[in-house]
């Protein structure tokens, strides 16, 4: 009965020595062989271990004509692999209490594991995962299954407000640039199995990859299985990006619908990841509409009139410049005055920037709550894969609370100026009468 | 205690023992009020939560949604905290706050600095019992909840859906009103009835604190004592809870609405945990549930889904622990060219399928793998063990017989598991509900909502 007390010792001082109350975490980080860049930050207190590998491979890639190719790769990766067939892929993760998961966005597809770290549990997870990273059968039946659900899903997702306006918002912003490109029911029809294996093979490489392990593991478990990853890819090459979207000019896009709400997007191209203007713009956005009940957004809209049940504004940094966005649903009868409003709040932010009240308060939210972004390994996951697939400084997060702590209320005013230009705001509006 | 103890290693591993021998702790006041403390080290955080009895299914015909408005006006103020003033302070501390309305309960919560922990209980304790409602910012809030109701329900085809299925499946007992309330009740409703039901019901004696994460037990229980000791405790008021009469025979609804796809949902009325000791069925029905949906390859997404190709998608929805009537769901929505009738037929057959042939033993030990596994992941989340235990003792269970309660899943056998298959899954208790899925004109289908001057 000695070893369980000694081990929860070492786990409290692993602990201490890895998560210092005001610090970010220790993150290691290296390359393997293979060329992947690969991430670890030790967290003994649980055996457990989550894995997510992130490849330049979201929609942005999908080809003119092909968008949707991206989500349907990443969905057939564990639908048969290597000698599994789908059904074995789910049961063996089942039988050993493993869960792989992941999604695609605009930029990256994401693959994540979470498994026991026992080990006999723990290999039997990585060899899944590598498989289906390196070894998708892309069967053709079940590529056809597949693209009859997606193309259900993308029909019934043409009736609803929420999902026409996020659409509708996103090509109003974008219409030269990838991002405002759309998977629909014609596009995915053409999808071949050819273009899958195609796809597969020139983005999810080594080259293209970023793994970050965060669990209960040591450095060199951490390389081991990093090693083992990367090297059951092939070597790839780093993929080109299109051109850098332009800020168009503004306008609004009006979409007729019967629901009793009308949905409503504001915004315009911003900032990529790694902006100088992140810091200032984060703090500033705190007060406009990311603070929550605290914004102005939230105060003018829903506390003094009720207008909706919620209004929000947010900076997407993205590979490329990703949207500032503002959104709500309000009664579709006054729609017209929701977004005056939402205008004149946006206006006067723009004219005045923050009050000190304000920035003092913005900062010591966001300053204050940084410990809540990393009290479990999900979200310590999560932060650190973003930093290891946008190549943020690996002091990102050390130095997080004392960058907020440094904006000032005329750098919030020169940033905001410099990326949100009301004349080119597009307004996109669904069931607005 | 000695074998649970055993069995609990066997299955866990070593490194729970320290945490399972006190953990969590718990003291009550003497007002009444309960304070467990659930002491997790990993991190400098910290989550308050305050979970009332009392919930959508105390609310009576008229008032539909009023414990669901009290919860929007509990941010509106008290004499010492200004309106909107509670969000600022929690904001101001780098905390995280917001609550949630259940049919059984109510409850509000603060993710926070561990450091904050003492001014997160001095402002819940403070809004206890010393709440203004103020029928200016009420009439505010109202509309605000409106449009919460506009964009979860009204415009939303499957809780709509939902919603009428379960104003059907349950004729007398409180779960067939909605949460969020009727429309018309949100209309009608006033300050003062905020104000009754918030008299009536925020007491200590109704409520319970829940914190977990970087804390000393008993720093926290000093502190409950200091911040919430001094509130006075009530009688309550005597519910009067409808019980829901024996269903005879199947009800079917159908809801239009702009929609693609057609939606089926099947619902048995079934039981829900009383007595954690000497309760079986509701164990094995869990065990059912993770069979037919516990991960890609169970037998729904399997049969339904991937061979057969019947099936979009398909599911199961069941809760073993609730304070009313419990309900086993089984949903889906058909394949393109076929029908809601066929994918009702291959729905039965799978239940028929097991109460004939049973489940192998390999799928029920495949299901308990992913449950004991999911019990280390749950650890992970310092908020997730708040609401485990918050949950729990909602419906008036204690949280130290969740372990019990691993135990008999881990124990539900081949034949348990069919005999249920069996027992609850004819047609007397069986509620079908149906979207039936219209085209979108683009013109509204009802005028918009009065103005009320």
């Amino acid at each position: 009965m000695i070893r369980p007390f000694f081990r929860l010792l070492t786990i409290f001082l692993v602990l201490l020595a890895a998560l210092p109350a005001a610090a970010g975490v220790a993150i290691e980080h290296w390359t393997t062989a293979a060329g992947a860049r690969v991430q670890f930050v030790a967290s003994r207190g649980l055996p457990m271990l989550d894995i997510q590998v992130d490849f330049a491979a979201g929609s942005m890639f999908d080809p003119a004509g092909k968008s949707g190719l991206a989500a349907l790769t990443h969905a057939l990766l564990d639908l048969g692999a290597g000698s599994r067939d789908e059904t074995a892929i789910a049961e063996e993760l089942a039988d050993i209490g493993a869960q792989l998961g992941g999604g695609v966005d605009t930029d990256r597809a994401s693959v994540s594991l979470r498994t026991l770290s026992a080990p006999d549990k723990q290999a039997a997870a990585i060899d899944i995962l590598r498989t289906a990273l390196a070894q998708p059968r892309f069967e053709a039946a079940i590529l056809e299954r597949e693209k009859t659900r997606t193309i259900a899903g993308l029909k019934e997702a043409m009736t609803r407000p929420d999902s026409i306006a996020g659409k509708a918002f996103w090509a109003a912003l974008y219409p030269d640039h990838p991002y405002g490109r759309q998977a629909t029911p014609e596009s995915v029809a053409t999808l071949s199995r050819d273009d899958l294996a195609a796809f597969h093979a020139r983005h999810y490489t080594a080259a293209n990859a970023s793994i970050t392990l965060v669990g209960d593991l040591s450095r060199g478990e951490a390389e081991q299985i990093a090693e083992q990853i990367a090297a059951s890819l092939p070597p790839g090459a780093a993929i080109p990006l299109p051109p850098a979207p332009a800020v168009g000019a503004g306008g609004t896009t009006a979409i007729a619908h019967p629901a009793t709400q009308a949905h409503i997007h504001l915004g315009l191209p911003a900032i990529e990841r790694g902006n100088p203007d992140f810091f200032p713009l984060l703090v500033g956005n705190y007060t406009l509409g990311g603070g929550g009940f605290v914004s102005r957004l939230m105060q003018e809209v829903r506390e003094k009139r009720g207008y909706a049940y919620s209004v929000y504004s947010y900076f997407m940094p993205l590979k490329q410049a990703g949207p500032f966005q503002i959104g709500l649903q309000t009664k579709r009868s006054q729609a017209g005055e929701a977004i005056g409003l939402v205008l004149e709040t946006l206006d006067r932010f723009l004219a005045d920037g923050p009050s000190e009240a304000e920035l003092a308060a913005a900062k010591a939210n966001l300053s204050g709550s940084f410990p809540l972004r990393l009290d479990s390994n999900r979200k310590i996951l999560d932060n650190v894969a973003v930093i290891g697939f946008y190549g943020l400084p690996f002091d990102y997060l050390d130095r997080y609370q004392e960058r907020v702590k440094a904006v000032t209320a005329a750098e919030v005013k020169a940033a905001f100026a410099r990326h949100v230009q009301p004349q080119a705001l597009r307004i996109v509006t669904v069931a607005a009468d | 205690m000695r074998i649970r103890l055993q069995l609990l290693i066997a299955l866990l591993g070593p490194w729970l023992l320290g945490a399972a021998l006190a953990n969590p702790y718990e003291t009550t006041l003497d007002n009444g009020l309960r304070i467990i403390v659930k002491e997790d080290r990993r991190a400098p955080t910290a989550v308050q939560m305050v979970w009332y009895r009392i919930g959508g299914m105390d609310e009576t015909d008229g008032s539909s949604g009023v414990a669901h408005v009290l919860e929007h006006m509990m941010f509106k103020g008290t004499p010492s905290v200004g309106p909107g003033e509670f969000s600022k302070r929690v904001a101001a501390a780098g905390g995280r706050d917001n609550a949630f309305t259940s049919r059984d309960y109510t409850a509000y919560f603060q993710q926070i600095p561990k450091e904050k922990l003492a001014e997160m209980m001095q402002l819940e304790a403070d809004r206890m019992r010393h709440l203004n409602v103020d029928p200016k910012e009420f009439a505010q809030e109202i509309k605000v909840v409106m449009e919460e109701r506009r964009m979860r329900t009204d415009d939303n085809p499957h809780a709509k859906l939902f919603e009428q299925m379960n104003a059907v499946a349950f004729m007398a007992h409180p779960y067939r009103r909605p949460i969020i309330g009727w429309m018309s009740d949100l209309e009608a409703m006033t300050a003062a009835d905020a104000r009754a039901w918030y008299d009536a019901w925020y007491v200590p004696n109704n409520a319970y604190v829940v914190i977990s994460g970087d804390v000393d037990h008993n720093e926290v229980f000093a502190l409950a004592k200091k911040y919430y000791g001094p509130l006075a405790s009530r009688p309550l008021p005597q519910r009067r809870i409808t019980a829901e009469p024996l269903q005879e025979g199947p009800r079917h609804i159908t809801v239009k609405a702009p929609a693609e796809l057609p939606m089926l949902v099947m619902g048995y009325k079934a039981p829900v945990l009383r007595d954690i000791d000497k309760d079986s069925d509701p164990y094995a029905l869990q065990m059912l549930a993770a069979i037919l949906d516990g991960h890609d390859a169970a037998r729904f997404n399997k049969k339904l889904v991937r061979e057969d190709k019947v099936a979009l998608s398909a599911g199961v929805d069941y809760d073993t622990t609730a304070r009313g009537p419990g309900m086993f769901y089984l949903s889906g929505t058909p394949s393109a060219g076929k029908t809601v009738a066929d994918l009702e037929a291959a729905l039965r057959a799978e239940i028929a399928r097991v109460r004939q042939e049973g489940v192998s033993d390999a799928e029920l030990k495949r299901a308990k793998a992913q449950l004991l596994a999911s019990e280390v992941y749950k650890l992970d989340s310092v908020f997730g063990q708040a609401m485990e235990i918050g949950q729990i003792e909602a419906v008036g269970l204690s949280y130290r017989l969740l372990d019990r309660m691993r135990e008999k899943l881990q124990a539900v056998s081949a034949a348990e598991v069919q005999a249920v298959a069996g027992k609850y899954f004819n047609d007397d208790t069986l509620t079908i509900g149906v979207l039936d899925p219209q085209p979108l004109d683009s013109k509204p289908h009802r005028p918009t909502l009065p103005t009320r001057h």
